[in-house]
C-alpha cells in the first residue's frame, strides 16, 4: 500500500533555512545541508527546498545550496523558488534535484508545464499554489503570497494537471506557520478534484494535524517547516503515532 | 568499471551518486562502442518512453551484444521499461525486449483514491530469491514516480500494488530491472545496488 509522505522543506534565503509566519518576518533556522542530513538519518520521506525570496528579488536557487542538500540525501528532492524557464529548471537538475516546483511561472506561462513535463516526465514537475481564503473561495497567489491571481485554487490545480503537472503542492497563506493545523476543507476540495497527488502545507502543529489532513484533508503527503526544524517532533514519534491510528507510514 | 548509459532521458546525478555510495567504479561511456570493456552496464532514466528512442542507433545493439556475452545489466524506472519489447506511451519506439511485454499506462481511481503518477514509498511483495533484492525483507518500502508500469511475468521478482498489480523488480539471468528508484530509497535502496555491483564483480 502507497504510504502518506512526510516532507520537510527547507525555506532558503541567503543560503540559509529561515521560516516565516503567514509569509512574513522570516527567522533562521540553521544550515541547509546539516538539517539535510538530519532529516535522511531520522526517516523523513522527502525533502523540497525552497528560495522564499527568489522570485521577488528574481534570483533562481542558488545550485550550490541544491548540491549540498542533495549530497546529503538518498530520498526525493524537490526544489522551488524562481524557477522561470527551462534553463531554469535544467539547472535545479544538474545540481541535484528530482523535482523542480513551479508557481508565479507556471501562473504566467501554463505552457512551461507542458514543455518541462516533455522534457523531464510529469513525476518531475509540481505546481506549486500558495491559496488563501477570499471571497467565498480559495484565491491564489503569486510571488511570494504577494499578488493575487485572481484565480480559484482547486481550477488552477484542475488545468495545471491538464497542462502536465505530476503533483500539486497546496499551501494554505492563512495557517502558513501559525501551527493552527491544515486547512483541510481546501486541501480536500483540491485532491477530490485532480488525478495526481497533492501535498499539503502550511499549519502543521501537532501529530494530530497530521492525521487529520490524511484523513479529512485527504492528502497524499504533507509537508512541514518549523514543526520538524526546531526538534519539538522527531519525525520517528510522528510515524508511530500515524501508523498507531491506521495511516500507512514508511517506517 | 559500470557503464552508466546517459541517453538524456532526466538527470543522472542522484544515480552517480548511489552507485558511488555502493562501491561502484563507474564512468559515462561516450558512445557504443565504449561498452566494449565494461563489466556492467546501468540504463536509467525517467519521463516518457519515448526518450529511449535515443537508444534505438547504437546503444541498442550494443548493449544486446554485451548482454549475450554475459555482462550484467540494470534498467532502472524508465530504464527497467526499455528492458520489456514495447510501451503503450510510446508505441513507435522499440524496447530492448529482453523481458516479453509491453508497458501499459497505470490507472487513476474515479473516486481519487488512487492517484497516477504513483509517487511515494510502497511496500515489495518478494516473489521469489533473486539475487537482485537479496537481503531485502518482504514488504520493504523503496520510492516509486511513474505512470506507466510492466505487467506481471515469469521474470518478476517482487511486485508492487497500486490500484493494480505490478512488477517492481525483474531478474532474468545478468539483466536487472527495478521500477523504483534504488538511488532515492534510503538504506533498501542502496543494498540493491550493492547487490548489482557485486554481480559486476561476480560475472
Amino acid at each position: 500500500m502507497l504510504s502518506k509522505r512526510l516532507i520537510a522543506c527547507l525555506d532558503i534565503r541567503d543560503g540559509c533555512v529561515v521560516k516565516g509566519v503567514n509569509f512574513e518576518g522570516l527567522r533562521e533556522a540553521g544550515d541547509p545541508a546539516a538539517l539535510a542530513r538530519r532529516y535522511n538519518a531520522e526517516g523523513i520521506d522527502e525533502l523540497v527546498i525552497l528560495d522564499v525570496t527568489a522570485t521577488v528579488e528574481a534570483r533562481r536557487a542558488i545550485d550550490a545550496t541544491i548540491q549540498a542538500v542533495a549530497h546529503e540525501l538518498f530520498i526525493p528532492l524537490a526544489v522551488g523558488g524562481g524557477i522561470r524557464s527551462e534553463a531554469d529548471a535544467a539547472a535545479a537538475f544538474d545540481a541535484g534535484a528530482d523535482k523542480v516546483s513551479l508557481n508565479s511561472a507556471a501562473l504566467a506561462d501554463r505552457s512551461l508545464l507542458t514543455r518541462l513535463a516533455a522534457r523531464y516526465g510529469s513525476q518531475a514537475v509540481v505546481v506549486a499554489i500558495d491559496a488563501k481564503r477570499a471571497r467565498g473561495r480559495f484565491e491564489v497567489f503569486a510571488r511570494s503570497g504577494r499578488v493575487s491571481s485572481g484565480r480559484d485554487a482547486v481550477e488552477w490545480a484542475v488545468e495545471a494537471e491538464r497542462c502536465g503537472a505530476g503533483e500539486v503542492l497546496l499551501t494554505s497563506i492563512d495557517r502558513d506557520g501559525t501551527r493552527a493545523g491544515f486547512d483541510c476543507e481546501m486541501t480536500a476540495a483540491v485532491a477530490s478534484a485532480v488525478s495526481i497527488p497533492v501535498i499539503a502545507s502550511g499549519g502543521a502543529g501537532t501529530f494530530e494535524h497530521f492525521h487529520e489532513v490524511f484523513t479529512t484533508g485527504r492528502a497524499d503527503a504533507a509537508l512541514a517547516a518549523s514543526v520538524f526544524h526546531f526538534s519539538e517532533h522527531a519525525v520517528l514519534d510522528l510515524k508511530q503515532f500515524l501508523w498507531g491510528k491506521g495511516i500507512p507510514v514508511r517506517c | 568499471m559500470i557503464a552508466l548509459v546517459d541517453y538524456g532521458a532526466g538527470n543522472l546525478a542522484s544515480v552517480r551518486k548511489g552507485l558511488a555510495a555502493a562501491g561502484a567504479r563507474f564512468h559515462a561511456p561516450a558512445g557504443p562502442a565504449d561498452l566494449d570493456a565494461s563489466t556492467g552496464i546501468v540504463v536509467p532514466g525517467v519521463g516518457n518512453f519515448a526518450a529511449a528512442s535515443a537508444l534505438a542507433s547504437g546503444w541498442r545493439s550494443a548493449i544486446a551484444d554485451r548482454v549475450a556475452a554475459g555482462v550484467p545489466l540494470l534498467g532502472v524506472c524508465l530504464g527497467m521499461q526499455w528492458l520489456f519489447e514495447t510501451s503503450a506511451e510510446a508505441p513507435g519506439v522499440a524496447g530492448l525486449g529482453i523481458m516479453k511485454g509491453t508497458i501499459a499506462r497505470m490507472e487513476a481511481a474515479s473516486d481519487r483514491t488512487i492517484k497516477i503518477p504513483h509517487v511515494g514509498w510502497n511496500s515489495l511483495s518478494i516473489v521469489r530469491p533473486s539475487r537482485i533484492l537479496e537481503g531485502i525483507d518482504e514488504g520493504a518500502q523503496v520510492y516509486f514516480t511513474h505512470s506507466f508500469a510492466a505487467p506481471v511475468t515469469d521474470d518478476t521478482v517482487a511486485t508492487c500494488e497500486h490500484g493494480s498489480t505490478f512488477s517492481a523488480a525483474v531478474e532474468l539471468e545478468r539483466v536487472f530491472g527495478v521500477q523504483f528508484h534504488p538511488e532515492k530509497s534510503g538504506d533498501a535502496g542502496l543494498r540493491i545496488l550493492r547487490n548489482f555491483v557485486a554481480c559486476c564483480r561476480n560475472a
